[in-house]
């Protein structure tokens, strides 16, 4: 909680062990789990794999959130962006309040039966690549208004999600960790994005 | 046609006296929006720059919370009273509890009477600070959000050791309070208010004083006390019209029949006079926290009911002070597990309904500064 440790000595004694980087699938815990770091090294083998390689670690390294908030994660959202925990140290540096000028809508909040078409036309209105977090329970799956009448349960039966992250409200860190596995996940992305059925390559 | 003759009747519109063409505009200030502080949608009739009529249109956060309340039991209801007013869970909590101890006749300790007191006071100083951050930023300042931000992190750490989430505590129960403080939890408040009293100088040595902010909003949104009570306006709102009305004081409950508040009046009634308001009631809200912990009573901290709990039969109003406003719920209790009708008084949905009658006639990046200065939050409207 206080900032101010008193003395690093502990750790002088016995640092951290360096964790090895396992694939996701065979981590065993906790500590072998890195996001944003869990693919093997990629096998670049041909000029269009390097192609595709660099284009997408560009773009993964810089994608602009939508600042789409609704409800209460949006204000976990927006310490996400602010200086405790930074967001902007991984490429979020701003959060563009046009769709037409953002990479990522992060749906932070509830969304609701009169929001949905908002939703819709925002997401179609974000101009190709464009990818969807999902933030909290209420947009990944409804969450604890499950019975209410008015409530879209789970923002993926309006856009397709690419990333979930679950808690109400998660915390900034979880956020981060989800914008981190998006990277990756935009890192494995062939060059074209989505077909015109909105499925991915 | 040669220049001297009478330019057409205008088919869009009317000419002005100066012979401009002007034609009014709809333009929809949407749910989506970095200003609106939350998804508020405003369909603004525009002369040029000019206001001439707002239409705000809610909604867009309407969960049906109250329904839910119904089917949900007291122990249960209390976590979606977290979700109404997002920005100050704990107090929305306190008015749940309190109504339904109300109608029971039930009175918590004192312990936890002083316990939800402290917490309640931090959570408003927690709420203020996200207002001043963002209504800044509104207005094109991006410094003092990160800043605000940064106090309120210790806050948020404070509540995340207490009750185990940094908001949507779900901390509150009819009777008193879930835990009792961790070891050393008073000492860190204790400090975290010592750093926010420092912070809170840096704070002012940026914003109170300068120009821009100064001419942003002196005289910009004037509200007269007639007009504030005619509208039900509550909260910071219309102890800067210059009414002198805090429920705290005036209605209290729990600790406050015990501890004094100096209620923070202004009587400018503009956007800077709520702003003042807000920042003053900082300041008095870390003296009560202080007060708090200086006065904290040794005791339980909950009083015992029943898990399944029937309050008898009857209809109650309890109302507490919001960061906002009154916050209240009028409750029917059947005597079943689940409310009759948890009806919520949400403070943002009263002070909201001023807006049309404030916006108009002022120009546009004016709207701005007095929808940041309501201090609305979207929870609490459409609940």
């Amino acid at each position: 909680m206080s900032s101010e440790n008193p003395g690093n000595t502990e750790r002088q004694r016995n640092p951290a062990p360096v964790r090895k980087i396992v694939p996701l699938a065979v981590a065993r815990g906790p500590h072998e789990y890195i996001p944003g770091n869990q693919e093997a090294p990629v096998q670049l083998t041909s000029m269009v794999d390097m192609l595709k390689w660099a284009q997408n670690w560009a773009r993964s390294r810089s994608v602009w959130p939508l600042g789409y908030g609704l409800a209460c994660c949006a204000i976990e959202m927006m310490a996400a962006a602010q200086a405790h925990y930074d967001l902007a140290r991984f490429g979020s540096e701003v959060f563009r309040s046009s769709p037409r000028q953002a990479d990522l809508m992060i749906v932070a909040g509830t969304v609701c039966v009169k929001m949905g078409p908002r939703l819709r036309l925002l997401w179609e209105q974000m101009p190709e690549p464009k990818w969807v977090l999902s933030m909290g329970q209420c947009a990944n799956s409804g969450g604890e208004f499950y019975d209410s009448y008015y409530t879209v349960q789970g923002v993926d039966t309006i856009v397709p999600v690419d990333i979930y992250v679950p808690g109400c409200p998660p915390r900034p860190e979880q956020l981060i960790e989800g914008i981190l596995k998006l990277r990756e996940k935009i890192l494995k992305q062939g060059l074209k994005l989505r077909d015109e059925e909105g499925n991915e390559w | 046609m040669s220049v001297n003759q009478q330019p057409d009747a205008n088919p869009l519109g009317e000419t002005s006296a100066e012979g401009y063409k002007s034609q009014e505009m709809f333009l929809n200030m949407g749910p989506q929006h970095p200003s609106t502080h939350g998804v508020l949608r405003l369909v603004l009739t525009l002369e040029g720059e000019t206001i001439v009529d707002c239409t705000p249109v809610i909604g867009y956060l309407h969960r049906g919370m109250e329904k839910i309340l119904e089917n949900r039991t007291i122990m249960q209801g209390i976590r979606y009273t977290d979700n109404s007013d997002y920005l100050s869970p704990m107090l929305c909590e306190i008015a749940y509890a309190g109504t339904v101890e109300q109608v029971m006749g039930l009175e918590p300790p004192r312990r936890a009477q002083y316990m939800r007191l402290l917490v309640g006071e931090m959570q408003r100083i927690a709420s203020h600070l996200v207002f001043v951050g963002t209504y800044l930023v509104d207005l094109g300042a991006f410094t003092p959000i990160l800043w605000t931000f940064r106090d309120r992190e210790g806050c948020l750490a404070l509540f995340e050791a207490l009750a185990g989430s940094r908001f949507t505590v779900n901390y509150l129960r009819v009777g008193g309070v879930l835990h009792d403080f961790p070891r050393n939890w008073l000492k860190e408040c204790e400090a975290w208010l010592d750093r926010l009293e420092k912070n809170m100088a840096d704070l002012e040595t940026l914003i109170t004083g300068n120009e821009i902010f100064e001419a942003r909003t002196q005289g910009v949104g004037y509200i007269d006390s007639g007009q504030a009570i005619a509208y039900g306006l509550t909260g910071p709102m219309l102890r800067a019209s210059g009414v002198n009305f805090d429920v705290r004081a005036d209605r209290p409950y729990m600790a406050y029949r015990e501890v004094p508040i100096n209620v923070q009046v202004r009587q400018e009634g503009d956007c800077y006079a709520r702003y003042k308001v807000r920042m003053q009631e900082i300041y008095e809200s870390i003296r009560l926290c202080r007060l708090a912990i200086d006065r904290m009573p040794p005791g339980p901290i909950c009083a015992r009911v029943p898990i399944a709990l029937r309050p008898k039969r009857g209809e109650t109003y309890f109302a507490i002070e919001n960061s906002r406003g009154e916050f209240g719920f009028y409750y029917i209790s059947d005597g079943g597990e689940y409310p009759w009708r948890a009806k919520m008084r949400a403070p943002s949905f009263c002070n909201l309904s001023i807006l049309p009658d404030l916006l108009r006639g002022h120009k546009m990046s004016d709207a701005v500064a007095i929808i940041g200065s309501t201090d609305i939050v979207l929870g609490c409207v459409d609940r």
